[in-house]
């Protein structure tokens, strides 16, 4: 079983959609693993092709992929599903399913897996802990305000402790203060060794959380403070 | 893989997660009674969709119970069907009774039994009431009569017309008579009802297939958010599609125990009446309702067209939504 050094490789990635239009032009970079880093640029730039490239939503057109040393392009159809419980993603707008309530929801990732059940009522317990909701296990996603909505997307993505956490703008609909405890949040996960991967358009936050960033510009890379800490890892 | 440490396993402590086998039979179990609760949710909407299922399945069966009810009042009439043999009027009544016990010696015959002219005429006397005109005949117009129960067997429904040949060459044998032929035209009536009914019956399953599909395939488009974010978060095709399964195999179910129940309260409803009639008939004849084994293959027969219909609008919606 190869371990990989890096959590995610990008090697020459090219992705051009069905009628032409080219989102990323022969990309490469990678994310150590344990690394937390941003991921920026104007919408339009590359940065959602680049996460659904990961998550497996999308295939590259050219070059390849490596997941924790796993080559994405030799996974079938079929695999996707185990490669996807590997990661926890967590959607600008949450994504939460509106007929359960929190508990239920945060439970799923761990009842796909097939956890057992008093498992997943300790891991679905501790997740809300971390996200200070555990007041909130019975309450249903609607009654809840949007910091907490996401918080409880969070919870999800962690319960079944994923070595990799990627983030979609996060805090896109969050004001500065509530943006902050959430990248903290992302920042607790990282220090315990969870590799973190946050695309973001709120450059002041990242500037003041201070973590390497990856700019995108019409599918091209125009910043990548990972190739320092990458070679030095 | 690599990523996926399941960290107490490795150090031997009590299993985290379940094996695979256990952990897909418990989630059989979970998705089994919570779909039947995902009905119970939209109560109005399943029950119309349960009721077309009940009344889809209940006409046939009705149809059929129909069918074999009169089968089953036609069977006493095929074994009664006699033949009479008319004897010339120059036999005398011993030679008819060493005619009977021949005929009794063949084996596509079950019994004889002779009528002789006075107890002909007297039974005529009786029952047609011209007893004064017939005293003024001066001899019995009426001929001896050998009624013969033939042996009936269903399977050669030919014997009985070879038997009728053979009689109608006796030499003592002024006519030979069988009235079947009502009774041929009925078989060949309720074979028609039967292959109506197996004609309606295949069309209504259909009709049950597809409803079930659509109700499911609706079901799966209200959903489809849902799908998508449980993709996401690593869910397989096979365990987005065990609810929708269950869903319709609860729909089959609970279809078919209302049409068994619409089907009985029918059969009660027509049951008084219909056992008036046979007494008018002076018969004991009541209606027959679906059996143990009948009522068994219609729950079967549903459940099977139910989960059918949900494979087609699982299999054709889910390879569609992917998230993207």
């Amino acid at each position: 079983m190869i371990v990989g050094e890096f959590m995610i490789r990008f090697d020459n990635i090219s992705k051009q959609y069905p009628g032409g239009f080219e989102a990323l032009l022969g990309l490469s970079y990678h994310l150590p693993r344990g690394q937390m880093a941003y991921l920026t640029g104007h919408s339009g730039a590359g940065k959602s092709t680049l996460l659904k490239l990961i998550a497996m939503i999308e295939r590259p057109s050219r070059g390849q992929i490596f997941l924790d040393g796993v080559n994405l392009n030799q996974i079938g159809k079929s695999k996707i599903p185990y490669i996807r419980r590997n990661i926890g993603i967590i959607f600008q707008n949450h994504q939460l399913l509106n007929d359960r309530n929190v508990y239920q929801n945060v439970a799923l990732p761990l009842i796909i897996a097939g956890y057992r059940h008093q498992e997943v009522r300790k891991r679905v317990r501790a997740a809300l802990d971390q996200v200070d909701l555990l007041s909130k296990e019975n309450a249903m996603p609607i009654t809840l305000s949007g910091g907490e909505q996401q918080r409880v997307g969070i919870a999800r993505a962690i319960v079944h402790k994923p070595p990799l956490l990627l983030a979609d703008e996060p805090t896109g609909n969050l004001d500065p203060e509530l943006s902050k405890e959430i990248m903290q949040l992302f920042e607790r996960f990282n220090q315990v060794g969870v590799s973190v991967l946050i695309a973001s358009h709120d450059l002041n936050l990242i500037d003041e959380m201070g973590y390497p960033v990856i700019s995108l510009d019409e599918g091209r890379l125009i910043r990548n403070d990972l190739v320092s800490t990458g070679a030095l890892s | 893989m690599a990523m996926s440490p399941d960290r107490t396993q490795k150090h031997g402590v009590k299993p985290q997660r379940n094996s695979p086998f256990r952990a897909y039979f418990l989630h059989h179990i979970r998705v089994f009674i919570s779909s039947l609760g995902e009905l119970t949710r939209r109560p109005i909407a399943s029950m119309m969709t349960i009721t077309v299922i009940a009344i889809a399945l209940a006409l046939p069966s009705g149809l059929y119970l129909l069918l074999h009810n009169v089968n089953h009042i036609s069977a006493d009439w095929d074994s009664s069907a006699q033949m009479s043999l008319f004897i010339k009027n120059d036999i005398s009544i011993k030679r008819v009774e060493q005619l009977a016990d021949r005929l009794n010696l063949r084996n596509d015959i079950e019994s004889t039994n002779i009528i002789t002219p006075e107890e002909a005429l007297e039974d005529f006397v009786r029952i047609s009431g011209f007893g004064d005109a017939l005293n003024s005949l001066d001899s019995n117009p009426l001929p001896a009569v050998i009624v013969i129960q033939p042996v009936v067997d269903t399977l050669k429904p030919l014997q009985v017309s070879q038997l009728l040949s053979d009689m109608k060459k006796l030499p003592e044998v002024d006519i030979a008579q069988l009235d079947l032929d009502w009774v041929k035209r009925l078989y060949a009536m309720l074979d028609i009802a039967e292959r109506a009914v197996w004609v309606v019956s295949l069309l209504l399953a259909i009709a049950v297939l597809l409803t079930v599909g659509n109700t499911i395939r609706l079901d799966i488009q209200n959903r489809k958010e849902e799908i998508i974010v449980t993709k996401l978060i690593g869910a397989t095709n096979a365990f987005i599609r065990r609810p929708f399964l269950y869903t319709g195999l609860w729909y089959g179910l609970i279809g078919s125990l209302l049409a068994l129940i619409l089907t009985n309260i029918a059969l009660s409803l027509l049951s008084e009446p219909v056992h008036t009639l046979a007494i008018l008939y002076n018969s004991n004849f009541q209606l027959s309702g679906l059996s143990i084994d009948d009522s068994l293959i219609l729950i079967l027969t549903s459940c099977t067209l139910s989960l059918g219909g949900s494979w087609l609008a699982v299999g054709r919606q889910l390879s569609r939504i992917e998230p993207s």
